[in-house]
């Protein structure tokens, strides 16, 4: 936990393996995992379905465990971070209680930290109005569109302002118009918190223009086999889709995923996704 | 909610005025009003017109003079008898729907209890209520109100127990996933999460049930005790061939499970105003 190196590693992953029980045998979602994520980066993870990468961003947020290897978050096992609540979550589906209004959805994280009121109502203010939402405050989620109510989520997400947002798919129920959009306005929130973040995606545009780091996967063993840095200039905006390094990043994204074995082939092995989480009380 | 507010949300319409609102209203109930006074009417010029006797079917008319007349005291006390029989029908409700929602925290929370109890509750709504009628009588007293509120009781459990555990336990997984994110107990899952998503499923449950808790009561007061509640004077009026007096002993038990309905339904609105099946009952 001593800051010995020079800039802070919030996400350590060393050598994890993850093996998912599925009917008669073992189905192993991740093999040899090792990665490590710097402050203030906005890493997307890549690769076709079954690659494991929704699973390895469980495993960050500590919602399965590894099988094997160890994940440290902020300098302590990932378990700890989580119970120390160090860490954000959106996912693909915007998950709102329909019970409660938009406000009250983005105050959830603070009721459960104990947050007294005066502030927990400041700090949900402040969220929506990050998201630009701050007009819909009283409406409940079933007003909203699909964008907005993936906006509400982000706030929510941010509320406790963690360290790290960890992002599922978020926009991919979206149309294009809207998760382009989507886009920027994550970009502009990454820009305006610091917040580190973890993006998890199919979309080889999307993970080129938001991310300073893509990290390409594969699948049957999910593994990690390129690591593609992204050197274009900050802030990116809509010109950044034009510029001709973008399309350079795009088409190296590409390749790194075609040598893998990512595209032209559908791989059928999706179950882990379902896997994680059950009905059930206890 | 001012013209600021971007249009890609879903529009809340502006509420119509008052006028509009009663004439839509007023447009909405009027088929059925229409089909309910053309069937009162063929009813009462048919009967009359073939004559048919009083025991197959009296004349509207004749029923409601016979609810009139049997109003008070006297050998067919209908209001008494009605509101004998909502009581029981309340109480069994009330006794039902506790057991139901108790049964259902423990099968929600304990698979163990789920696998204990379960084939027995299936078991319990595999009686014929008929049958177990006058067994509750011995049990509970012939006489003893209790014994009808059993017998209703019974009837009430079983929805209320699947629907309820239903509730507690069909939340998306994805929702198990973000509060576990944040590091919540399962006790407080339970209070935010579980809960709220089980009260809807827990007042469709409700509105079977105040039907079925009616049924239960008229089938329990057959097999004997109090004379004036609705299933004696059903009974009794209909051995003495004053069909009338039947006719309108039946229609006052609709009635009371009518209004035993709406009384729920404004409960749904009080409770769940954000549920699909509330929010969409606006005419228009």
């Amino acid at each position: 936990m001593t800051d010995s190196a020079p800039r802070a590693s919030v996400v350590r992953i060393r050598g994890v393996d993850k093996q998912f029980t599925a009917g008669a045998g073992a189905v192993t979602a991740l093999s040899g995992i090792d990665l490590g994520i710097e402050a203030g980066e906005f890493v997307s993870l890549i690769g076709p379905s079954g690659c494991g990468k929704s699973t390895l961003l469980r495993l960050i947020g500590d919602l399965t465990p590894p099988t094997s290897g160890s994940v440290e978050v902020n300098g302590k096992p990932a378990h700890q971070a989580r119970l120390g609540r160090e860490y954000g979550m959106v996912f693909q589906a915007p998950v709102l209680f329909e019970w409660r209004t938009v406000e009250d959805n983005v105050k959830l994280p603070l009721e459960l930290l104990g947050m007294d009121r005066s502030e927990r109502d400041a700090r949900a203010r402040e969220m929506l109005s990050l998201v630009e939402l701050g007009d819909f405050a009283r409406h409940h989620p079933y007003q909203l569109s699909g964008g907005m109510q993936q906006r509400v989520a982000i706030a929510r997400a941010l509320a406790l302002q963690p360290d790290i947002l960890l992002m599922d798919e978020p926009f991919g129920a979206l149309d294009e118009m809207t998760r382009e959009r989507m886009n920027s306005e994550v970009l502009r929130i990454w820009r305006q918190t610091g917040t580190t973040v973890v993006f998890v995606t199919h979309s080889i545009p999307e993970a080129v223009f938001l991310s300073t780091r893509v990290v390409v996967m594969s699948a049957r063993p999910g593994r990690i086999t390129r690591v593609v840095d992204v050197p274009l200039p900050q802030p990116r905006n809509e010109e950044t889709r034009e510029d001709p390094r973008y399309f350079r990043v795009v088409t190296e994204v590409r390749e790194a995923l075609r040598a893998g074995g990512g595209l032209g082939e559908e791989a059928p092995l999706a179950s882990e996704e379902r896997v994680a989480a059950e009905g059930g009380i206890g | 909610m001012t013209a600021a507010a971007p249009s890609v949300g879903v529009p809340v319409p502006p509420r119509p005025g008052r006028m509009l609102r009663f004439v839509r209203t007023l447009r909405y109930y009027v088929p059925a009003l229409v089909v309910f006074v053309s069937v009162i009417a063929v009813w009462e010029v048919a009967t009359r017109a073939l004559d048919v006797r009083a025991f197959i079917l009296p004349p509207p008319s004749a029923i409601g003079t016979a609810l009139v007349e049997n109003w008070g005291a006297g050998r067919w006390p209908l209001f008494d008898a009605a509101r004998t029989t909502l009581l029981e029908a309340v109480g069994g409700l009330l006794i039902g729907t506790l057991a139901g929602v108790v049964v259902a925290f423990a099968v929600g929370r304990w698979m163990n209890a789920r696998d204990a109890v379960l084939p027995f509750a299936v078991a319990a709504n595999a009686i014929p209520i008929i049958a177990i009628a006058p067994i509750f009588n011995a049990w509970f007293g012939i006489t003893n109100p209790v014994s009808k509120m059993m017998v209703a009781a019974l009837l009430v459990f079983f929805p209320v127990m699947i629907n309820v555990t239903r509730g507690l336990t069909q939340v998306e997984p994805s929702a198990l996933e973000l509060m576990r994110s944040y590091a919540a107990s399962e006790w407080t899952i339970l209070r935010k999460v579980r809960i709220p998503n089980a009260l809807p499923y827990f007042l469709t449950a409700l509105k079977v049930a105040t039907t079925l808790s009616l049924i239960g009561a008229i089938v329990g007061e057959y097999f004997g005790g109090s004379t004036s509640v609705i299933g004696r004077v059903v009974v009794q009026s209909a051995s003495s061939l004053r069909f009338d007096v039947t006719w309108a002993a039946i229609l006052l038990g609709a009635i009371a499970g009518i209004v035993f309905y709406l009384a729920i339904v404004a409960l749904e609105r009080v409770l769940i105003p954000w549920h699909a099946s509330v929010r969409g009952e606006e005419h228009g």
